[in-house]
């Protein structure tokens, strides 16, 4: 188990009287305190870690989230900021004595402007719901993680989201404008706006993916695009890995990005058709699912093009969808990848390095002799266009050896995404999980280099402490 | 100096007991505050690719190695550089392109930033001394990593005050086997944001869009002939789409007028002169660049073409705003008016010292902002040796 920062005595003494503070500040139903109520609160996507927090906030406006920030600032209360807590690094994981400020009550979409494509939202509204509501003119918001149905902008923005769509889109941070911030102080600060790149530091580059560690983010302008004409996709299955992954290399190689470029092994193969009878080919030790977009001649140009790559590389399945009904057909598989492992196995931990896409064959080769020696199965799925690895590892939770493996097995993973010149965290960010590898990425005059940058903003280390970086001597007396 | 190694990199700031005057090949000093310093640190001594693997998109260069040599390096692999940074020798009266590391630590874009992104969005890599002298690494060589902090993204655009990057990876892309570019002719500002808001909203993907004034098209030689203002969009992609796009788009915008077509040469150079600012290179003492949302460009032209003698054009769909003028407080604080006004940014871009010196370079930040950038600059200099003042006097 991860080692926690030691609680302040002095804040738990006080809990009653900083409870009766925030109610203060917030509407009644604005501030939760009761042991039954905070249990909801206690873990988040990586649910293997639970803590019940001192108490929970819900405020609904900017000006309560900097009232809320001034208390806690003046006490000394530790808080750790929530969105809809589906962070499978942890990035939500409270601490006994920090308020949980949940923004899942701004869920308000404040402005859309079609002309000059973006819109603000307020940083409780989900990552489908900005989608949503442009969609009536054909626009879309380009990350898409695959919590989109949940997870909200705001933790969007914290974690750096990504999605299937990276290659063609970008991540979160290539898709925005502006910020709306509140500071560990209670100041509140716009940051960029509705036009490109301001003038001075890259603060909006530097708060994207700074998970909580910086400022509370309350309001995000973000781009808004005209969606394409259309979309389809095409399957091609093969012999091995190495193949699959000569056929990545060969369709970049000519040009072509696709918007999407996914890559499953056998296992997650087997997983997802048994679950969504996709129609997957089960003799197939690598799938490679690619969409292109366009109009329709266009997408038949494009998957024309792929479909001569594919060929040349002996797939033994390929499959061109016709409509947009195949298409779905052809993701139904790869979309319940996560209910598909879950049926085989209760319990999985979702790994999320990144690689460079030529170590594949090799990574997963190690990967597979690590599984064999832990005893626990494992399904890969790859987004192979920008290198970004998940694989699945599947444990036992009622088992605390099984999950101690499954620990170990992770963190040997990531280790070698390290190794072979990749990173610990694609998208998911570092949050608990991954706080105490990050020793195996960055040195520790690097890491103090960062820790500074923490510091300039957050003094006191108020804000989600717990998270990122391993813990000093200060946390932990 | 000019180390040819990190190692004389780091070695000269552990010895700098006086600030520093942070540069690359120094192209784009004409930019922002001078530096008052008693020496330079360069880092065009530090060149060289250092990896490439185009199938994988990736690319690192040492921090002085040429852009013109890394444009060179992909184009021979059919890539690009994504955010098409500019060469303004003419423009800043300058004797070099500029380096990899000037491109980033300027985060300086081309035409392509509306659609595809800045220059820092593409920095997957850094590597950078600190103001101890320390070296720091952030991001890698891949290209989804989000361990960490983003230090690319802070330092790019820092102008060599945080750190002296030393070697940079970037993502590239293939580049697209066509372009070509709608024209629109004679629109009035207003007019001519609105078809390109038109453009862009389509689903086309149009990769630039740019107004120019009659007078500042005339200097663009792909552009002269059409004698008047014009409205562009550029389409890119293999050559089908561009021909099947260019069709539907010159339907969709009929309302504007009747296109007229540059073809792939005119496209490529046009949009080169448009990102090296060639209309106004040689005009005016002074230069800015104001960003505002798109539909407020035509808006700022109006305000400092009322206040000032100017020549101006609008890139980014009218949300880049170049403006040559008069070198004169008055004629700096109209034109910070008129972005304030338009809830946009300015940044002076060229002016003779005593300006650059006088005034606010860039909007002032929000007290509580600016005591974060202090604490921010402190945290990687704290001795304050690197390039202090070049973006805001005293820090």
């Amino acid at each position: 188990m991860i080692e926690q920062p030691e609680p302040k005595s002095d804040v738990l003494a006080k809990r009653d009287a900083i409870v009766a503070g925030l109610r203060r500040l917030l509407p009644p139903t604005g501030v939760i305190a009761e042991a039954i109520r905070l249990k909801p609160y206690e873990t988040d996507g990586l649910s293997a870690y639970r803590q019940v927090p001192l108490a929970v906030v819900l405020p609904e406006t900017t000006e309560q989230v900097a009232e809320v920030m001034a208390f806690c600032h003046a006490q000394g209360v530790r808080v750790v900021p929530r969105g809809a807590g589906t962070s499978l690094s942890g990035g939500a994981l409270p601490m006994a004595d920090a308020v949980v400020l949940g923004l899942m009550r701004m869920n308000r979409i404040l402005d859309i402007d079609y002309a000059d494509r973006c819109a603000v939202v307020q940083a409780g509204v989900t990552n489908i719901g900005i989608t949503q509501a442009v969609a009536q003119r054909q626009f879309f918001y380009a990350p898409d993680p695959s919590s989109q149905l949940a997870c909200m902008i705001g933790g969007n923005v914290n974690m750096n989201s990504g999605g299937a769509h990276c290659l063609r889109y970008g991540v979160t941070a290539n898709n925005l404008l502006g910020l709306k911030i509140v500071t560990v102080e209670g100041e509140i600060l716009d940051i960029g706006g509705a036009y490109l790149d301001a003038a001075g530091y890259d603060w909006l580059g530097l708060l994207t993916g700074s998970e909580g560690q910086l400022a509370i983010v309350t309001e995000v302008t973000v781009r808004i695009l005209r969606s394409p004409e259309g979309a389809r996709a095409m399957l091609a299955a093969f012999t091995s890995n190495e193949i699959a992954g000569a056929c990545v290399d060969s369709i970049i190689g000519s040009g072509i990005i696709p918007v999407a470029l996914e890559f499953m092994d056998r296992p997650a193969i087997h997983a997802c058709e048994a679950f969504a009878h996709a129609g997957y080919p089960l003799d197939a030790e690598a799938m490679l699912i690619i969409e292109v977009e366009g109009s329709t001649t266009e997408q038949d140009d494009l998957l024309a093009r792929i479909r001569d790559i594919c060929t040349q590389h002996n797939p033994i399945s390929l499959e061109v969808a016709k409509t947009a009904e195949q298409s779905l057909a052809i993701w139904k598989g790869r979309k319940g990848a996560f209910g598909a492992v879950g049926r085989i196995s209760p319990d999985y931990l979702c790994m999320d390095g990144t690689i460079p896409t030529s170590q594949l064959p090799a990574v997963l080769r190690r990967i597979g002799e690590l599984s064999a020696s832990y005893g626990l199965q494992v399904a890969n799925i790859f987004h192979a266009g920008d290198g970004n690895l998940h694989p699945l590892i599947m444990f036992d939770a009622n088992s605390a050896e099984s999950f101690h493996k499954a620990e170990a097995f992770g963190a040997d993973i990531l280790k070698l995404c390290v190794e072979v010149g990749g990173c610990l965290t694609g998208e998911h960010g570092v949050g608990i999980e991954k706080r105490d590898l990050m020793g195996v990425q960055f040195t520790e005059r690097e890491l103090d280099q960062q820790r500074r940058i923490k510091s300039a903003f957050d003094p006191g280390w108020l804000l989600n402490a717990n998270k990122v970086f391993p813990l000093t001597a200060a946390l932990r007396a | 100096m000019m180390p040819v190694d990190e190692a004389g990199v780091v070695a000269a700031i552990q010895a700098a007991t006086t600030p520093l005057r942070i540069l690359g090949a120094g192209s784009k000093l004409p930019m922002l505050r001078p530096v008052q310093a008693p020496a330079s640190l360069s880092t065009a001594g530090l060149t060289g690719i250092t990896f490439y693997s185009p199938k994988e998109l990736v690319l690192s260069a040492r921090a002085g190695t040429k852009l013109a040599d890394i444009v060179a390096a992909t184009a021979a692999e059919g890539q690009h550089l994504i955010a098409e940074p500019p060469d303004w020798r003419r423009l800043l009266g300058t004797d070099s392109a500029g380096t990899l590391g000037g491109a980033v630590a300027t985060n300086l874009s081309g035409p392509r930033r509306i659609a595809w992104g800045a220059m820092r969005d593409h920095v997957l890599g850094v590597r950078a001394i600190n103001g101890s002298g320390e070296v720091i690494r952030s991001g890698g060589r891949v290209l989804k990593n989000v361990t960490g902090l983003d230090l690319c993204k802070l330092l790019s655009g820092s102008h060599g005050t945080l750190a002296v990057i030393t070697e940079i990876t970037l993502k590239v892309l293939p580049a697209p086997e066509r372009r070509a570019t709608l024209v629109f002719k004679g629109l009035a500002p207003n007019a001519a944001v609105a078809a390109l808001s038109a453009a862009l909203g389509s689903p086309y993907a149009v990769s630039a869009a740019a107004y120019l004034p009659a007078a500042e098209a005339a200097r663009i030689p792909a552009l002269a002939w059409l004698g008047d203002s014009v409205t562009l969009a550029r389409l890119e992609d293999f050559a089908p789409s561009v021909t099947y796009r260019s069709d539907r788009l010159r339907a969709d915008l009929a309302a504007f007028g009747a296109a007229e077509m540059l073809d792939d040469a005119a496209s490529l150079s046009a949009w080169a002169d448009i990102g090296d600012v060639l209309p106004l290179a040689g005009q005016g003492e002074a230069l800015w660049r104001v960003s505002v949302r798109p539909s407020q460009g035509p808006t700022v032209l109006a305000a400092v073409q009322a206040a000032l003698p100017t020549q101006a054009f609008l890139d980014w769909g009218g949300g880049l705003v170049w403006i040559a003028g008069p070198a004169s407080p008055a004629a700096h604080n109209a034109v910070a008016a008129a972005a304030r006004d338009a809830g946009g940014v300015w940044t002076l871009m060229r002016a003779p010292d005593t300006l650059r010196e006088a005034v606010a370079v860039v909007p002032p930040e929000p007290p509580a902002l600016a005591r974060i950038g202090r604490h921010v600059k402190a945290a990687f200099d704290p001795r304050g040796v690197l390039n202090p003042g070049r973006i805001v006097a005293g820090v």
